[in-house]
């Protein structure tokens, strides 16, 4: 008993003296490429209930690093991608980003879906000072000059289309069912809206807030109470479900022959990828917001779509090699990996820092036909808002979207004391007093 | 015959171009120019106003356009309106066929404001068919809200109307129409009509006549009728609550029951029956897609093919188990939990292997969507109906099984006493293994069954791991009926918990509510007698 005791002591002592080493390699000026290659780490579930959604992102990475490596690569480096899985577990997120950057000394990642993961890693990537792109809408509340933020922050998505579904056009709903996964971004996006929603004058009677747990199946009942909340007024439903749980969700939606243009139910997380294999035809109506729709009609959008379906069908990828399909998140990664390599070669390093300060002003033309740039301040990209109805073939239709690009507000007006924290990373503020 | 019909369509074509002609300068004739236009390439009120002319008229061609525009088949090319089916293109105004096809075409966008006028419209139109089928059908949709402007044509098809189902669905649609009528006795008389419904639909009107009414009478009458209709959809609610208790209890059921076997029966602790469960999902999923590939014209059958496949899949594995591990570790529950612990993971990571790691779909067979309305609120998914009634059947199966056969006879009998069994000459261990297969291929049927209702993925057993031991151990440990009530009980305490508090503390409520139970009472709720629990 006492060896194994002093065996642990010695060991753990060994693994801290490891780590501490790793980290002081890290703050190193810059990461060193072996050879004529640099790392790149892809951080997405690859199983369990967020591989519905993540699983493509990943392939999508992999596509963009292709196709950077076939024109030489960044600043004449080949790109070798890391890729790792987390497995829908939070704190294994963490684990698996602390390991591709001691270990695998990525010079940037791209990864995370769920807030919660990234949550989890943004204390291992602020401590060991290297880079996450992170592509999908999220609650906003934070800026790290660690992260970019690729994806819509409340303003982007959420407010517009509760906006759209108040004006007569969009059904002139009265009455608001907030239905969600319980973690902290649908809870923090149900926050704002329901702040909104009073600055517009609904009361607190017609707001009703719902929770379920993460994979979810029976909505049975939930089904049932939005019927019944309906009774009450012009209803609409935000759904800020995430994974798996809406193919049951949709399901029964379908199933209790709940239409769209009775309720109309809108959705944060649901794109063409979580709507295959549901049968569309009792859906149609029901909307989406998002910054990109496979439908949408653009040169680049032409291009990007083309290159993926290529892409898929070479690879054999399950699913898109005979059904291609792209969504937001994908536009959003793919945006992000481009946006990387042109400020890496901007900066002409993959120093951190130099990074950081090259990505601010970045422009690109998103295949959603709009030019996409990098807010030279708040880490967050200017998008254009597309609202979109599901179609009977799983696609959507655009019904509504902004005049041009909007700027991200990660801290929403609506949450109480906001107005007084800035619009940037806090420690990037600090240096430049 | 040919020579007629292609002089006729040249005379209509004729006809059409001089229409055409004529409407440049009349626009009144043939299908309304303007009302077109506002329709295609109006802004929001305007293409209602447009499908409210359209209706109007009375034209039949208006059915086929406002048909095309909900089908997204109408495009525009600069100021023309066309419709296009597949190559084809013809002119919406003037029925002319457009060819070449225009290479500049936008799409007519349809939201869902637009397509609810538009399925109203439609309906309206088919409410003079002479098919008793399509006028029941047209009067549901338009009872289901509607649109002003539709009251004349309600009203026309009212006075026609013989078939009493249909003429109940158009007074009141009729009433909800007439409920912003200037007369106050046709207010009455509506807000009246209103209260003998029983539709949610109902109540959202009476609801917004409280709110904008001003004169008394109507007033008083409106409120008698809202509680009505309150009282109904109450009615409608607890319904609804009381099947949605059925069908968790009889997915818990079903999960549970394999358990019951072989952990209530035999005492072997099998944390891989979740996964036992998971493999019945595949195997549907497999009949599923060679149905698919080879069989696509009796598609619907899969799932009747699936039952057995599931069965024997799951059996098959449960019985391989039982041979190479589990017998080796009869009377050592800490050792047997561990094993199948870890054959638990050896199976998801296998199927993970096979399958992929993401989820596979499992398409309902067409008899398993949509639901049956039994009440104007209470809609009962089909899916879920099959599903409770397939529960029934298996436990029907189980309990003659085990009362009735030989082999029921023999495990009942290994159960009690295993040395006395095999001393008068019960093969216990060939037992042991049927038993176990049994157990096996219950949870295969499960996996069957809820392959149809969930997501199919290899962690799909380990969501309902938890709640089938829960349900066995609740019941009572070696109970058959105690399995029975512990999974309808808990599924009635889940859903009632759920629509009162949500579904994240109804969960934790529950869990709560068992540990005490088990504390207070650990041998459940029906204790085999005898001296079998205390081993």
């Amino acid at each position: 008993m006492f060896h194994r005791r002093s065996f642990l002591k010695r060991f753990s002592a060994l693994a801290s003296t490891l780590a501490v080493t790793a980290a002081v390699g890290l703050q190193a000026p810059q990461v060193h490429a072996q050879g004529k290659t640099v790392k790149v780490g892809v951080l997405h579930s690859l199983s369990g209930t967020m591989a519905i959604s993540e699983t493509v992102l990943k392939d999508v990475a992999l596509m963009a690093f292709d196709e950077i490596n076939a024109k030489g690569g960044v600043m004449g480096m080949k790109i070798e991608p890391v890729v790792v899985d987390p497995a829908s577990n939070w704190p294994l997120f963490a684990e698996k980003a602390r390991q591709l950057i001691t270990q695998d000394k990525v010079a940037v990642v791209f990864g995370c879906w769920t807030s919660v993961s990234r949550k989890s890693v943004l204390p291992v990537f602020e401590e060991l000072n290297s880079l996450l792109f992170y592509p999908v809408q999220y609650e906003g509340e934070e800026i790290s000059r660690n992260v970019f933020y690729t994806g819509a922050a409340p303003n982007q998505q959420a407010i517009p289309a509760v906006e759209y579904l108040m004006s007569k056009e969009g059904g002139a709903a009265k009455r608001w069912v907030l239905l969600g996964t319980d973690y902290v971004y649908p809870r923090t996006t149900n926050k704002i809206l329901r702040a909104f929603l009073k600055s517009k004058g609904v009361a607190d009677k017609d707001i009703d807030e719902k929770y379920t747990p993460f994979g979810h199946s029976d909505y049975q009942t939930i089904v049932a109470n939005i019927k019944k909340f309906a009774a009450g007024g012009k209803t609409a439903v935000v759904s800020t479900i995430n994974g798996d749980s809406n193919v049951p969700f949709y399901k029964e939606l379908g199933n209790q022959g709940l239409k769209a243009t009775d309720v109309p139910v809108v959705a944060f997380s649901v794109g063409e990828e979580e709507l295959r294999g549901v049968d569309t035809k009792p859906l149609v109506g029901h909307l989406a917001a998002w910054n990109y729709f496979m439908s949408i009609k653009s040169p680049a959008n032409t291009e990007f779509t083309k290159k993926w379906a290529d892409y898929a069908k070479k690879k054999g990828i399950a699913g898109h090699k005979d059904k291609p399909l792209t969504n937001d998140p994908m536009e959003a990664t793919y945006i992000g990996i481009h946006m990387w390599k042109q400020a890496v070669e901007k900066a002409k390093s993959f120093d951190v820092a130099k990074v950081s300060v090259a990505m601010g002003g970045q422009t690109f033309t998103a295949p959603s036909g709009i030019t996409s740039t990098m807010d030279p301040k708040n880490h967050h990209l200017h998008k254009a808002v597309f609202i979109g109805e599901v179609k009977a073939d799983g696609q959507f239709n655009v019904v509504w979207k902004t005049k041009g690009p909007v700027k991200a507000q990660p801290w929403s007006p609506y949450i109480p004391g906001n107005d007084k924290k800035k619009d940037e990373p806090a420690l990037m503020a600090e240096k430049k007093k | 015959m040919r020579g007629k019909n292609s002089k006729i369509t040249k005379l209509v074509l004729a006809g059409a171009l001089f229409a055409c002609l004529i409407g440049v300068l009349r626009p009144a004739l043939a299908l309304d120019r303007a009302a077109m236009e506002k329709l295609a390439l109006g802004d929001g009120d305007e293409r209602l106003e447009g499908i409210a002319a359209l209706v109007a008229e009375g034209d039949p061609r208006a059915g086929a356009v406002l048909g095309a525009l909900a089908d997204g088949e109408m495009q525009t090319a600069s100021k023309r309106i066309l419709i296009v089916k597949g190559d084809d293109a013809t002119d919406a105004v003037t029925g002319e066929k457009i060819a070449p096809l225009p290479a500049e075409r936008e799409d007519v966008m349809v939201n869902n404001r637009l397509r609810g006028a538009v399925q109203d419209a439609l309906a309206a139109l088919k409410l003079v068919s002479p098919d008793r089928d399509i006028r029941f059908a047209a009067a549901k949709e338009l009872a289901g809200g509607t649109v002003a402007g539709m009251l004349p044509l309600v009203k026309k098809a009212l006075a026609k109307e013989r078939d009493a189902e249909i003429r109940e669905l158009l007074v009141h649609t009729a009433a909800s129409l007439e409920l912003k009528a200037d007369d106050i006795q046709t207010r009455l008389a509506a807000v009246r009509t209103l209260g003998l419904s029983g539709s949610g639909n109902a109540k959202r009107l009476l609801l917004s006549v409280l709110e904008s009414e001003t004169n008394d009478d109507v007033r008083v009458e409106a409120k008698q009728s809202l509680a009505q209709v309150n009282d109904r959809l109450a009615w409608g609610e607890r319904a609804g609550l009381l099947f949605a208790g059925i069908s968790l209890g009889s997915i818990l059921l079903l999960a549970a029951l394999g358990l019951a076997i072989t952990y209530g029966l035999m005492g072997v602790i099998n944390m891989a029956h979740g996964e036992l469960i998971m493999i019945g999902a595949y195997a549907t999923y497999v009949v599923q897609n060679l149905f698919k590939a080879h069989l696509p014209a009796a598609f619907d059958a899969y799932l009747l093919c699936a039952v057995p496949v599931a069965f024997a899949a799951s059996a098959l594995v449960g019985m391989v188990l039982e041979r190479s591990v589990i017998r080796w570790l009869y009377g050592r529950p800490l050792e047997t939990l561990l094993a199948t612990w870890g054959i638990s993971l050896v199976l998801i990571q296998a199927v993970r292997t096979l399958f992929g790691a993401q989820n596979v779909q499992v398409e309902n067979p067409a008899f398993m969507s949509g639901g049956v309305e039994i009440l104007a609120n209470v809609v009962l998914p089909w899916s879920r109906i099959v599903i409770v009634l397939f529960a029934g059947a298996v436990l029907a199966g189980v309990w003659l099984l085990l009362t009735r056969t030989r082999l029921g006879l023999f495990v009942r009998g290994v159960t009690q006493n295993r040395a006395m069994a095999s001393c008068v000459g019960v093969p216990t261990a060939r037992v042991d293994t049927l038993a176990f297969g049994l157990g096996s291929g219950i949870a295969g049927l499960a996996g069957c069954a809820l392959s149809q209702i969930g997501n199919v993925g290899p962690d799909l057993g380990q969501s309902y791991i938890v709640d089938s031991f829960m349900v066995v151990v609740l019941g009572g440990v070696g109970q058959l009926a105690g399995t029975v009530y512990a999974a309808l009980g808990l599924g009635f305490a889940n859903k009632l918990l759920e629509s009162w508090s949500g579904a994240v503390l109804a969960k934790i409520v529950v869990l709560v509510f068992i540990i005490i139970f088990i504390q207070k009472r650990p041998q459940g709720m029906f204790a085999l007698k005898g001296r079998s629990v205390e081993t």
